[in-house]
């Protein structure tokens, strides 16, 4: 296999998206959200559930698409789990970074771990047209939150 | 008895002159070698084609149907006999049938837009098949969210094919229009459009083709086929893009209103009172894609001297075999599995998304196209969320078709 095929085809990723964690619905969840990728027609559906303080307790996600955006939503319901919403915002910024090179990268005071969990994804930089299925479910997961926000102020 | 049909051996097929006539396929990609199996989406183009659009643009270029000039004359005798060659394409029995749009997409809308709203109302019924592609599905919807005509949809088999029972049982009095697909974009079915127009007919329907994924794969013939409409790309023809057909029978069109108002569909304009011009002029608003008319013709001529006999045997051959390679991969399921299909191979491959597949295909030099295909409907039928999809022109090889196998070989590995 080529090296760019391999980076972005780690064995990491394939292994979220052969077996994708949190692939479930969450019943009572807080937020919600369906994300679309109009390029492929992939679906996912995002839960979240959260504590005291809008620390994430729970994050699950269901839906189907491509290896690299399930292994995404997969990790990310892993690593969003417990943070509060301000560092799951770093997070997101740090994947984008990663995808794109483009951008400042946040500062990963605190959350070193899981930035570097994200290293995974930095494959996808080689390969401009496959950043939206990497983002998919981080979009969805800020979609659920903004949607909460909104009826939380009505 | 008749004859034996006579039958173009594929040897005398030259594919390799024939490639060379198409300077694109020539280059690498990722330092590979272009393996260009997306002709479906759109197809490359002959020199002929290029260097016609070079030339009007060289030494033919003005305005058309303005000018009292040498060049404007000149470039407007061009503009209509490309329009002539389409009419002897499509064998219309008059040039004003044909109607120079931007694409496929632009003529249907333009007769969602002209004919549906002067002649249908609310409660008529629009047939549809379940292997639509959105351009031929989203103008009716629109027709429908304005004046409140109804959809149906024709189902399909489970090898992908029309339904004709499914078909006739939507046919009724409040039938209007029946728009379908000549050849399925993702199945490769080809539909059998004169029995669906004869019992449209029957029904007292028009009926639209879509030919976006016929016209250059077999020969097509709207007086024999006796369709009312009948709609085409020129980017899937091997032509330019930025130019599309929309062939009408004369007495619909003459009785159809225009679809956009400015120059050159007028014959008279006051503050008070505008007279149309007579067809096609009436349905073509503005200056249109003058070079890229022009330059479909030698496209059409490009496929008109190969012949369509000679082409079909060729990708009737290509279509087999991919058939025969795709379906001995552990996992692979190919989605289409009608008798005599054009041009396309989809296809799913166990766990890998075929988004997926596309991308590692790709860094083989490999072009294929992947996701749903413009055709969300079909996917929903047929249970995936997107497909891969391998498609052939006149000018791929079964070397390619290896070339592909071995690509989707090393997907599974990764995969597995
Ligand atoms: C069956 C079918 N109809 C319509 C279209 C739309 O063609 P265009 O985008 O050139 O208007 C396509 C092209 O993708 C097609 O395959």
């Amino acid at each position: 296999m080529q090296d760019d095929l391999r980076d972005l085809y780690q064995e990491v990723i394939l292994d979220h998206g052969r077996r994708p964690r949190n692939l479930r619905a969450i019943a009572d969840a807080s937020a919600s959200a369906q994300g679309h990728n109009p390029l492929c027609g992939d679906q996912i559906k995002v839960y979240l559930t959260l504590g005291p303080g809008d620390v994430v307790e729970d994050a699950s996600f269901e839906g189907k698409g491509c290896a690299i955006s399930v292994a995404s939503a997969s990790l990310m319901t892993e690593l969003v789990r417990g943070r509060t919403l301000a560092d799951i915002e770093r997070l997101f910024g740090g994947l984008h970074h990663r995808c794109t090179g483009q951008g400042e990268a946040p500062s990963e005071a605190g959350i070193e771990d899981a930035m570097e969990k994200l290293d995974v994804l930095s494959g996808v930089r080689e390969f401009p047209v496959r950043v939206k299925c990497a983002t998919l479910a981080w979009h969805t997961l800020q979609a659920a939150l903004a949607g909460r926000a909104k009826v939380s102020t009505e | 008895m008749k004859a034996a049909r006579q039958h173009t051996p594929v040897v005398s097929y030259d594919v390799a002159k024939l490639r060379a006539e198409f300077p694109i396929l020539a280059r690498s990609v990722h330092g590979k070698k272009l393996v260009y199996l997306d002709s479906a989406a759109s197809a490359q183009k002959p020199r002929a084609v290029i260097d016609c659009e070079r030339q009007v643009y060289e030494e033919e270029y003005a305005n058309v149907h303005r000018g009292p000039h040498f060049l404007s004359e000149w470039a407007s005798d061009r503009f209509e006999a490309a329009r002539a060659t389409v009419r002897k394409f499509l064998n219309a029995a008059d040039a004003r049938e044909i109607i120079f749009t931007r694409n496929a997409t632009e003529s249907i809308n333009l007769v969602a837009a002209t004919w549906g709203r002067r002649f249908l109302k609310a409660g008529d019924e629009v047939v549809l098949s379940e292997m639509e592609h959105h351009s031929n599905i989203v103008p009716w919807q629109m027709l429908r969210d304005a004046i409140g005509i109804e959809i149906k949809v024709a189902p399909i088999t489970d090898d992908g094919e029309l339904s004709l029972d499914g078909f006739d049982r939507l046919l009724g009095p409040r039938t209007k229009l029946v728009a379908i697909t000549h050849v399925s974009n993702v199945l490769g079915t080809v539909v059998p459009v004169a029995e669906v127009i004869r019992r449209a007919h029957a029904a007292g329907a028009k009926v639209l083709i879509d030919g976006c994924q016929a016209v250059m794969h077999r020969a097509v013939d709207v007086r024999a086929l006796g369709c009312d409409f009948y709609a085409f790309s020129g980017h899937k023809l091997y032509g330019p893009s930025g130019i599309g057909v929309l062939y009408g029978r004369s007495e619909l069109l003459e009785a159809m209103p225009p679809y956009m108002g400015g120059g050159g569909m007028i014959s008279s304009v006051s503050f008070a009172h505008t007279e149309y011009a007579g067809i096609p002029q009436r349905f073509e608003a503005g200056t249109p894609a003058i070079a890229q008319a022009i330059a479909l013709a030698p496209a059409i001529e490009f496929v008109l001297e190969l012949g369509f006999e000679a082409i079909q045997a060729h990708e009737r051959d290509l279509i087999a075999y991919a058939t025969q390679r795709l379906s001995a991969i552990d996992g692979l399921t190919i989605h289409g599995t009608a008798p005599g299909k054009d041009g396309v191979v989809s296809f799913t491959l166990g766990h890998a998304h075929a988004h997926d597949i596309a991308t590692i295909l790709d860094r083989a030099g490999i072009a294929i196209r992947a996701g749903h295909h413009c055709a969300m409907p079909l996917m929903h039928r047929l249970g995936v969320a997107a497909t891969a999809r391998a498609s052939f022109g006149l000018y791929n090889t079964r070397v390619e078709v290896d070339a592909l196998a071995e690509g989707i070989e090393a997907v599974r590995r990764i995969f597995a």
